[in-house]
């Protein structure tokens, strides 16, 4: 379109190119909208605040409660110190990014965002995308940051009582922290694009991660094996472990390629429904 | 150029837009009637491909919504406020829609000036007032220099000084070229505001013509006279052919006839006239008129939008009985 003499300031439009909603394009949007909101900064906040306190709580009260400890305890704990300081850590931590992942999607349909964000991109799997990789690296380098500091913490915590030394062996636990992380944030952040409600997805997903994948070591025999180790987020957090326990029936790295083929096929869904459903 | 062919959208057993078929033109305001519920937001919902229509189709300069590269450039959408973040200033929601369309920067502050947002741009979009929410959905509609503009209820909230504002917009942005669709219940608004209308009741499309044409069709003017010698009068008058309404002030109303004839007439009889007024009718009496007969459209149907009785439209349940006040009066001094 030419440039008119328009009720509207001319033409600074046409210096910007086509217009094109290309993917680079949607990017930038979806990180605009994510740094623009405060829910964002307050989940990240609390995300790194309980991952590094945990990282040192957890090594000190073992430390000062080393002699009231079980045989059994102590064991465990110097054949795996990686292995704890990293679950303590995440264990509030994953939270924080669940719920973020969570509202990163509901919360456009609960605002009525969601028209908006259609408008400018009817291109919806695009935009799903978009969505889904900015993200998911937000979470998975910050995820990276706090894991080595939170090593950095454990370790020091842990130094009057055993020495904990990162090799090619072990590093896998400390890295796999940001690979759960932005795993979990993706799931996360498609529950909430197929659920589009945001109490309900995060209370769902809180149940997964706390609940769920507890409850289900209680079903017995065969059947309680394969359910506790293919539920995505038991089988996600196996790449944090060395390890793993007898009801867990495969590797870590398997364990992670389950919980991602879990999010692909659930992103599947997402973006098939996406384009079908009214927005 | 908005082309709606056959446009349907079903919802379970409920038809909510039957079959539409109209075309919105630029260089003009195009006004969308309809009573609640006749499918005005669903059809723009699909227009802007946010609902996927049952069957038929709507296309924006010949391609569906989703197949326009630079929506945002083509089409400028206002359709409720509250398609906002609350969390998000006014300015970060510009800039959003402005990135995922490659605007510039300078466009996202030249529409929160244009709309009179600068003072409010940086603060939460949810501690808005309606009418401040109202402007910065124009602002968004407005962000790409968009060559189609779509406007449901775009007054919603504002004062006397935004109404008169929108309005001289729309017709600017009229008078540019561009095709301006507007949906409203206001209708002495889109009396003053529209050139071409499109009319919808209960999903089906009852008119699209201009404005002229519509009111001329679905509206009678009469004249009013009173006279002294009204009995008189009125008896000269429907010797004459014309039909002569009493009236409960003491006047009577007289279709198919100019002032001047009544006047000529009274004159050469030696009636006295004491008023003679052309009452010409409104864009909202023609319209009341019109989807008030769309009962003939379902003859016999058992649609549940009914009222028992048969009323065509869902209104707003039977009149209010003379003696309802005193009724309920009675009941609290028992």
């Amino acid at each position: 379109m030419a440039a008119r003499d328009s009720v509207l300031t001319p033409a600074a439009v046409d210096a910007a190119g086509t217009g094109h909603a290309h993917f680079g394009r949607l990017l930038l949007a979806e990180w605009t909208k994510i740094r623009s909101v405060r829910s964002t900064y307050w989940s990240l906040i609390a995300l790194v605040i309980a991952f590094l306190f945990f990282s040192w709580l957890f090594p000190y009260l073992t430390v000062a409660n080393w002699k009231q400890a079980t045989p059994e305890q102590q064991a465990n704990l110097i054949e795996d110190p990686i292995g704890s300081i990293m679950s303590s850590g995440l264990f509030v931590g994953q939270l924080a990014v669940a719920v973020l992942g969570v509202m990163v999607t509901a919360s456009e349909y609960g605002t009525g965002m969601i028209r908006s964000t259609l408008l400018a991109s009817p291109h919806r799997v695009r935009m799903l995308a978009a969505k889904s990789l900015v993200f998911t690296l937000l979470i998975g380098a910050i995820g990276e940051v706090i894991a080595f500091a939170g090593f950095y913490i454990g370790r020091l915590t842990f130094k009057s009582l055993l020495t904990v030394n990162l090799d090619s062996s072990n590093v896998r636990q400390v890295f796999g922290v940001g690979l759960y992380l932005g795993m979990l944030g993706l799931f996360a952040l498609v529950i909430g694009a197929l659920l589009r409600h945001v109490a309900g997805a995060i209370t769902g997903i809180v149940a997964l991660l706390l609940v769920i994948s507890n409850l289900i070591q209680l079903i017995p025999g065969r059947v309680g094996k394969y359910l506790y180790t293919y539920e995505p987020t038991n089988a996600g957090f196996a790449i944090i472990g060395k390890r793993l326990p007898d009801n867990f029936l495969i590797s870590s790295w398997e364990g992670y390629g389950v919980f991602a083929a879990w999010t692909a096929l659930l992103w599947a869904l997402a973006a098939y429904l996406l384009v079908r459903r009214d927005a | 150029m908005i082309q709606a062919t056959a446009l349907t959208k079903r919802y379970g057993p409920r038809l909510a837009v039957d079959h539409a078929d109209f075309t919105v033109a630029p260089g003009k305001v195009t006004g969308f009637l309809g009573p609640n519920g006749a499918g005005k937001s669903t059809t723009m919902r699909m227009i802007l491909g946010l609902d996927r229509p049952s069957s038929g189709s709507v296309t924006i300069n010949g391609v569906p919504y989703h197949r326009l590269a630079a929506p945002l450039r083509e089409v400028g959408a206002l359709l409720d406020a509250k398609a906002v973040h609350g969390g998000r200033s006014a300015y970060n929601h510009l800039l959003v829609l402005a990135k995922a369309n490659g605007l510039p920067r300078s466009r996202v502050d030249a529409v929160i000036d244009l709309v009179g947002l600068r003072s409010v741009a940086k603060k939460r979009s949810g501690g808005f007032s309606l009418g401040m929410g109202q402007r910065l959905g124009i602002a968004a509609a407005l962000l790409g220099d968009p060559g189609i503009v779509m406007f449901d209820e775009p007054v919603n909230g504002l004062d006397p000084e935004g109404i008169l504002w929108i309005r001289n917009l729309m017709k600017a942005l009229a008078a540019e070229g561009r095709t301006v669709f507007v949906s409203s219940h206001l209708m002495s608004e889109m009396a003053l505001t529209a050139d071409h209308l499109v009319v919808i009741g209960l999903g089906k499309i009852l008119a699209d013509e201009p404005m002229a044409d519509f009111i001329a069709k679905n509206s009678v003017s009469y004249v009013r006279v009173r006279s002294p010698q009204l009995a008189d009068l009125a008896t000269k008058m429907a010797s004459r052919g014309w039909r002569v309404d009493a009236q409960q002030d003491a006047s009577v109303h007289v279709y198919d006839a100019q002032p001047a004839q009544i006047g000529d007439l009274a004159g050469r009889e030696s009636l006295y006239l004491h008023e003679l007024t052309l009452v010409q009718s409104s864009l909202e009496e023609a319209f009341m008129r019109l989807t008030a007969g769309s009962v003939e459209y379902h003859a016999g149907s058992t649609d549940p939008q009914r009222a028992p009785d048969g009323a065509a439209m869902p209104g707003w349940g039977t009149p209010v009985p003379e003696d309802f006040r005193n009724a309920q009066v009675k009941e609290h001094s028992q």
